[in-house]
């Protein structure tokens, strides 16, 4: 029998608090992602952005709100979420990738060492499926050759790339990227997007939190402006970032497109 | 003024070289006994006092700080004379040796370990959490590895103190190399060159230590 409403989105955040100290950072957040929507989240530095992200797979503790993503969901209030629920943490994390702006990759390990790590560790797989699911994955995002190498002899871009193929390893429902390309050379950042891009086609769900708006444009179903802790606007990509409703969002926007001018990007 | 003309005569040292031997081999086996157990020590110590819980590490932090803020040579003579008073207990010179000498070294272990682990960058943590690693895994797979390349140099330097700090435990009549020199020179009345062999014992056996320490420092700063 169909659901009357519809099916239910991937992720859906309700009302999310989080402060660090007396600074608040996320003033009660919500959001759905339909299943294999890609959203991507614009907006200035400070906004929460990250935050918001940290906050969907658990990397940082919200301080009251609700989180599904997939099946699982987690509800939060002050003072009742504490460490201790460690193993049902780190099953929640392990569902949802994520991929850092400093790739974060582990420098000890080969790239195949990386991406193999969380399927024998955390899921306990078998060696031999876990190194060939590693070079499958690493030779869909063009880094067939790369196995045996060590983080520090790779590009930024191809680390980047190692570290999507990493997050993929575990199945993830969810990606969650958060400003992959910020800290590459600007001549690394298309190998990077085009994979990004690649899994979107895919029907991968994501929430991307980027600057580059042409990008947003390009691959996101919806475009997310975050400002002080709230989600400003969001609507389609050339609604949000052609027209956009909200004056902030309009004054980011300008002085975005601004910079970039002067930038000559 | 003129310096007064001393005739140096090492020969009669050879008649004690059975006393000296055994002197050298209590102050190795005092380092090397005292590193392991004050390893074992550090380790628990450093990685307990990583835990949030403050019940657990206030204690530890007492421990390592009064033991990295008072002499050695202090701590050696309170625990001889001092502690079986308040105890009740006698504890024997050499009993009373190696536990001084163990918690010291495993003091500054404990920080070692600590300030490794320390240095590991909060995005390792975050990656190996994003792909559902618990606490116990990252340690083990993410940030040992990393850390304990970090910790080899300082952990290397501060054993080679820990053998020139076995000297203070002839203080309690320990007979270490330094114990044995002393009871040579109040058998023969030539400190002078009593000291200069204990002196020279010391540095044969570190100056190579040292060496290979710089030697692995090296190879480990390459590696990176």
């Amino acid at each position: 029998m169909p659901d009357p409403a519809g099916p239910r989105p991937m992720i859906d955040i309700t009302d999310l608090w989080k402060s660090f100290g007396a600074v608040e950072v996320l003033k009660g957040v919500s959001l759905r992602v339909e299943r294999g929507a890609v959203i991507a989240i614009i907006g200035p530095s400070g906004a929460g952005k990250s935050t918001l992200l940290r906050c969907i797979n658990l990397l940082e503790d919200p301080d009251r709100g609700q989180i599904r993503v997939g099946e699982r969901e987690m509800r939060f209030s002050t003072g009742q979420w504490r460490h201790g629920a460690d193993r049902e943490l780190a099953a929640f994390r392990a569902a949802t990738g994520m991929v850092f702006q400093h790739f974060n990759l582990f420098p000890h390990m080969t790239a195949l060492q990386n991406v193999t790590a969380g399927p024998l560790i955390v899921k306990g797989i078998d060696r031999r499926a876990a190194e060939s699911e590693g070079r499958a994955l690493l030779a869909k995002v063009g880094l067939a050759d790369k196995a045996e190498t060590y983080p520090s002899h790779l590009s930024g871009g191809q680390r980047q790339r190692v570290a999507i193929a990493r997050a993929l390893a575990m199945g993830p429902a969810v990606m969650l990227c958060d400003e992959v390309t910020s800290a590459l050379d600007p001549e690394l950042v298309g190998e990077v997007l085009s994979v990004i891009e690649q899994l979107a086609d895919e029907g991968m769900t994501m929430v991307i939190v980027t600057h580059e708006i042409g990008f947003a444009q390009e691959v996101a179903d919806a475009v997310a402006f975050m400002s002080d802790g709230i989600i400003v606007e969001i609507g389609p990509p050339d609604a949000v970032l052609a027209n956009p409703e909200n004056p902030r969002t309009r004054n980011f926007l300008t002085r975005f497109h601004r910079a970039n001018a002067a930038s000559g990007r | 003024m003129t310096v007064p003309t001393y005739a140096w005569d090492f020969s009669f040292l050879w008649g004690y070289r059975e006393l000296i031997l055994f002197g050298l081999g209590v102050t190795l086996a005092y380092t090397i006994g005292t590193i392991l157990i004050g390893l074992a020590i550090g380790l628990v110590t450093g990685l307990l006092r990583l835990s949030r819980n403050k019940l657990l590490t206030a204690p530890l932090v007492a421990y390592v700080e009064i033991f990295r803020c008072t002499p050695l040579l202090v701590q050696i003579i309170w625990f001889y004379y001092a502690l079986p008073v308040v105890i009740g207990i006698n504890i024997p010179a050499h009993v009373a040796a190696t536990l001084v000498l163990s918690l010291y070294t495993g003091a500054f272990y404990a920080e070692i370990v600590r300030g490794g682990v320390n240095s590991i960058e909060r995005g390792q943590w975050d990656a190996a959490r994003a792909i559902g690693m618990r606490r116990a895994q990252v340690m083990r797979y993410v940030v040992l590895p990393q850390a304990v390349k970090r910790m080899i140099p300082p952990f290397m330097n501060q054993s080679i103190i820990q053998l020139k700090n076995t000297s203070l435990v002839s203080t309690i009549a320990v007979a270490d190399l330094l114990y044995e020199g002393q009871m040579i020179t109040g058998a023969t009345y030539r400190p002078l060159e009593v000291y200069t062999m204990v002196a020279a014992l010391y540095f044969i056996v570190l100056f190579p230590l040292t060496l290979a320490a710089q030697g692995v420092e090296r190879r480990l700063a390459r590696a990176d």
